[in-house]
C-alpha cells in the first residue's frame, strides 16, 4: 500500500499558473490552499482576486472566486462576508492594489473589523504592468517610473502596511512573513493558519503580509532575488506578528511626549488616557 | 396596509425591504440621506445588514460582493456619489449581477448644488461607467410610484441579472405623499433559481462560481459582449414602460417629460385644455429602454413636440431620434435646482403654437405673392 505524502492541495485547481520563473506567488497560493485544506474550509471559502499579477487567481484556487476591480477587494470581501457570514472570505492583493489604489478600502475594512482574511503580497514593485514604482518600493530601488532610484524627497518612504494598520484600535491579527526560503515558507504557513483560524472563530480581521520576490522586474535571477529580499526588504519590513486580538489596543505611547505648559495651545491626549480628549488638560 | 404619509426616501427604503432586500451599502450625500438612515434603522428589525461604506467607490464594490452571493442588495446616492459608483456598476453589469441603485439626482456638474435636477439622464441611460453595457432605468413621478418601481426593480434585476437604476430627482426623495404597500403584491417577473451562479461556497454540486468581468481572449470577450447585447435587446423588446395622457386623439402639442417634471406638465396640460389648447403628454417610465415607438406615434398626432427637462437638454436627443424629423421638436429646460412651473410650460406651448401660426401665414403670404 503506497502512502501519498505529497500532492496538490484540493483547494488548488490543476491549471498551471502563468507566474514567471522564480516568482513567489505560486508558493503563497500553495500555502493558502494547504491551510484551507487543513482547516476543511474548501466548501465554504470564497476568494477575491485583485488587479495585478494575481488577476487570474480565480483560475487557480479551487473555491468560489471573485475578480475585483483594482484595490477594491476588501470592499468586495465586505459585501460577501456581510451577506453570508458563514463563508470564509479571503482577498489576495499585491502592493499596488492594496497599499496604493486600495489604501482606503483596506484601512476601513480593517477598522470595521470585517471578519475576513487578507493575503498581502509585497514584492516592492508593480509586476503586471512592467516594473513601475510601488508604494512599497525601497528607497533608492530602481523601477521603470523611478529610473534613478526611489527618491524619498518626492515619492516619500515605502509604506509599512502592517505597522500602519496596527495603529487602529479595532482588534485584529496582523503579521508579516516571508517566503524566500523553505524555512520561512513553513513559518509563513503557520502564521497564515492562525489568521484563518481567527476568521473561523469569528474573532477579528486578519492580514498577513508576505514579502515576495519579482525576479523579472527586479532584473535578477531567482536566487539573487531571494538574497536581495533577505538583505534589503527584511531590514525595512521586519517579520513578525504585530497585533493580536488579545494584545494591547495600540502602541504604548508617543515616542516624544509633549511636555505640559509648552507652546502647544491644545495639548494632545496622552496615550492610555482617552478621557483627556477634547483638549481638556485633566489637571 | 393602509395609506401612510411618507417621505420619498423613506418609502424607497421600505419598498426595498418589502421586496426582500436585506443588505444596504451606502455613503452619506444630500439629498438622499434619509434612505441610508431609514435602512440603518429598519434593516436590523428584519435580520438585515446595513454598512456605512467609507466612500461610494467602496459602497459599489460592497454591492458587487454581496450581489455575487445572490442576495437582494441596494445602494443609493446622489449625482456626485453616483459618479463614484460607476466603477462598481460597470463591473456589476459586466459580471451580470442583480442589484438596485437609487440616484436621487441633484444639480451639477461638479459639486453643483443639492436641489432637484435631471442632469444625470445621459449617465444613467447611455452607460455612465466604462465599456459597453446598459442598465434598466426606472423614473418615478410620485412617492407611490417610487415605492412601486423600487419593488419591481428588484424583480427585474434578478430576472435579467443586471443592475437596475431608479432615477428620481430631488423632489421624489424629499417630498411627502401618501403611500400604500400592498401585502398581496406579486413579483413582476418570475423568480429564478440563483444557486447555479451565486458564490456561496463550492461543494462540488455545480461548476465553481467565478464572479468576474475579465476576458483576455478577444473572441471570448466579443461573445460575452454579444450575450449582454442580447439581454439588452430583450429589455428593449419587453420592458418599455410609459404613461400617456390625451395622446390617443389629435393634439396641438405633444409634451414629453419624465419624473416630477411630468406632473408640472400635467398641470399645464389641464390649464391649457381649459383655454382650448389640446396638449398630449407622454411620460417615459423606463428611460432605458426608451419608449421610442410610443413617442413617435404620439408625435404623429401632434403639430409639434415640446420636451421639458431639468437639464440643458438630454432626453430631448432620444425624443428627436423617435420623431426622426417628422415634427419640430422644441426644448424647455431649467437648471441648477430651478424648477419648471406650469405657467412657464404653458407659455412655451403657446409660443410654439403662435410661431407655427405665423409661419403658416408667412408661407400663405409667399404663395399669394407668387400667384
Amino acid at each position: 500500500m503506497m502512502e501519498l505524502v505529497f500532492g496538490r492541495p484540493r483547494s488548488l485547481t490543476r491549471v498551471p499558473t502563468h507566474y514567471c520563473p522564480g516568482c513567489t506567488h505560486g508558493v503563497v497560493h500553495r500555502l493558502i490552499a494547504e491551510v484551507l485544506d487543513e482547516l476543511g474550509l474548501q466548501g465554504r471559502a470564497v476568494g477575491v482576486a485583485p488587479v495585478g499579477c494575481a488577476v487570474v487567481a480565480y483560475a487557480y484556487f479551487n473555491v468560489d472566486m471573485y475578480e475585483a476591480s483594482h484595490g477594491r477587494a476588501p470592499a468586495v470581501a465586505t459585501g460577501v462576508k456581510r451577506a453570508h457570514p458563514e463563508l470564509i472570505v479571503f482577498t489576495y492583493q499585491g502592493d499596488g492594489d492594496l497599499a496604493s489604489i486600495g489604501m482606503g478600502e483596506i484601512i476601513h475594512c480593517a477598522n470595521r473589523g470585517e471578519k475576513v482574511t487578507v493575503v498581502f503580497v509585497n514584492n516592492a514593485i508593480y509586476g503586471m504592468t512592467g516594473g513601475q514604482m510601488a508604494p512599497t518600493t525601497l528607497p533608492g530601488q530602481v523601477a521603470t517610473t523611478c529610473p534613478f532610484g526611489r527618491d524619498v524627497e518626492h515619492a516619500g518612504y515605502p509604506v509599512r502596511m502592517v505597522e500602519l494598520l496596527s495603529a487602529l484600535r479595532t482588534p485584529a491579527f496582523l503579521a508579516r512573513v516571508s517566503v524566500h526560503s523553505p524555512a520561512r515558507a513553513i513559518q509563513a504557513r503557520a502564521i497564515l493558519r492562525r489568521a484563518f483560524e481567527h476568521q473561523v472563530a469569528g474573532r477579528c480581521f486578519s492580514l498577513v503580509e508576505f514579502l515576495s520576490t519579482c525576479p523579472t522586474n527586479w532584473g535578477q535571477t531567482p536566487p539573487e532575488a531571494c538574497r536581495w529580499l533577505e538583505a534589503n526588504m527584511i531590514p525595512y519590513y521586519p517579520l513578525g506578528v504585530f497585533k493580536t486580538p488579545e494584545g494591547p489596543d495600540r502602541a504604548p505611547g508617543p515616542v516624544e511626549p509633549l511636555s505640559r505648559g509648552g507652546s502647544v495651545a491644545s495639548p494632545m491626549p496622552t496615550a492610555g488616557a482617552p478621557g483627556r480628549a477634547n483638549g481638556e488638560t485633566g489637571d | 396596509m393602509a395609506r401612510k404619509l411618507m417621505k420619498g426616501c423613506e418609502a424607497i427604503g421600505e419598498a426595498a425591504i418589502r421586496a426582500g432586500c436585506r443588505l444596504f451599502f451606502g455613503y452619506p450625500i444630500t439629498p438622499q440621506n434619509e434612505i441610508p438612515e431609514y435602512m440603518s434603522r429598519r434593516l436590523p428589525e428584519v435580520g438585515g445588514t446595513f454598512v456605512q461604506a467609507e466612500s461610494e467607490v467602496a459602497a459599489s464594490n460592497m454591492l458587487y460582493g454581496a450581489a455575487g452571493t445572490g442576495e437582494r442588495v441596494l445602494t443609493s446616492s446622489s449625482s456626485p456619489g453616483i459618479s463614484l459608483m460607476m466603477e462598481g456598476l460597470s463591473y456589476i453589469a459586466a459580471s451580470e449581477l442583480p442589484c438596485v441603485i437609487v440616484n436621487i439626482m441633484r444639480a451639477g456638474p461638479g459639486l453643483g448644488g443639492i436641489l432637484p435636477s435631471q442632469g444625470d439622464y445621459f449617465q444613467a441611460t447611455k452607460g455612465g461607467g466604462h465599456g459597453d453595457y446598459r442598465c434598466l432605468v426606472l423614473a418615478p413621478w410620485s412617492v407611490q410610484e417610487a415605492a412601486d418601481l423600487v419593488q419591481d426593480a428588484f424583480d427585474l434585476a434578478d430576472y435579467y441579472r443586471n443592475p437596475v437604476l431608479v432615477l428620481g430627482d430631488g423632489l421624489i426623495g424629499q417630498m411627502m405623499e401618501p403611500v400604500e404597500f400592498r401585502e398581496d403584491r406579486a413579483p413582476c417577473r418570475p423568480l429564478l433559481d440563483k444557486r447555479e451562479w451565486a458564490a456561496r461556497g463550492w461543494k462540488g454540486d455545480r461548476p465553481r462560481a467565478i464572479i468576474s468581468s475579465l476576458y483576455l481572449d478577444p473572441e471570448v470577450l466579443e461573445r460575452h459582449n454579444q450575450k449582454l447585447k442580447a439581454k439588452y435587446d430583450a429589455m428593449v423588446r419587453d420592458e418599455v414602460r410609459f404613461a400617456a395622457y390625451g395622446t390617443d386623439q389629435d393634439h396641438d402639442v405633444l409634451i414629453v417629460a419624465y419624473g416630477t417634471v411630468a406632473r408640472v406638465c400635467k398641470t399645464a396640460q389641464e390649464d391649457l385644455a381649459e383655454a382650448g389648447v389640446r396638449v398630449g403628454l407622454l411620460r417615459p417610465i423606463t428611460l432605458f429602454p426608451f419608449p421610442y415607438e410610443a413617442v413617435r406615434q404620439a408625435a404623429d398626432r401632434a403639430r409639434a413636440v415640446l420636451v421639458v427637462e431639468l437639464s440643458t437638454g438630454q432626453m430631448v436627443e432620444d425624443v428627436k431620434m423617435a420623431v426622426m424629423g417628422r415634427r419640430p421638436v422644441h426644448f424647455y429646460g431649467r437648471q441648477g435646482g430651478m424648477l419648471a412651473s406650469p405657467e412657464a410650460v404653458a407659455d412655451q406651448v403657446r409660443a410654439i403654437l403662435s410661431e407655427a401660426a405665423s409661419a403658416t401665414s408667412r408661407r400663405a403670404a409667399r404663395r399669394g405673392g407668387a400667384s
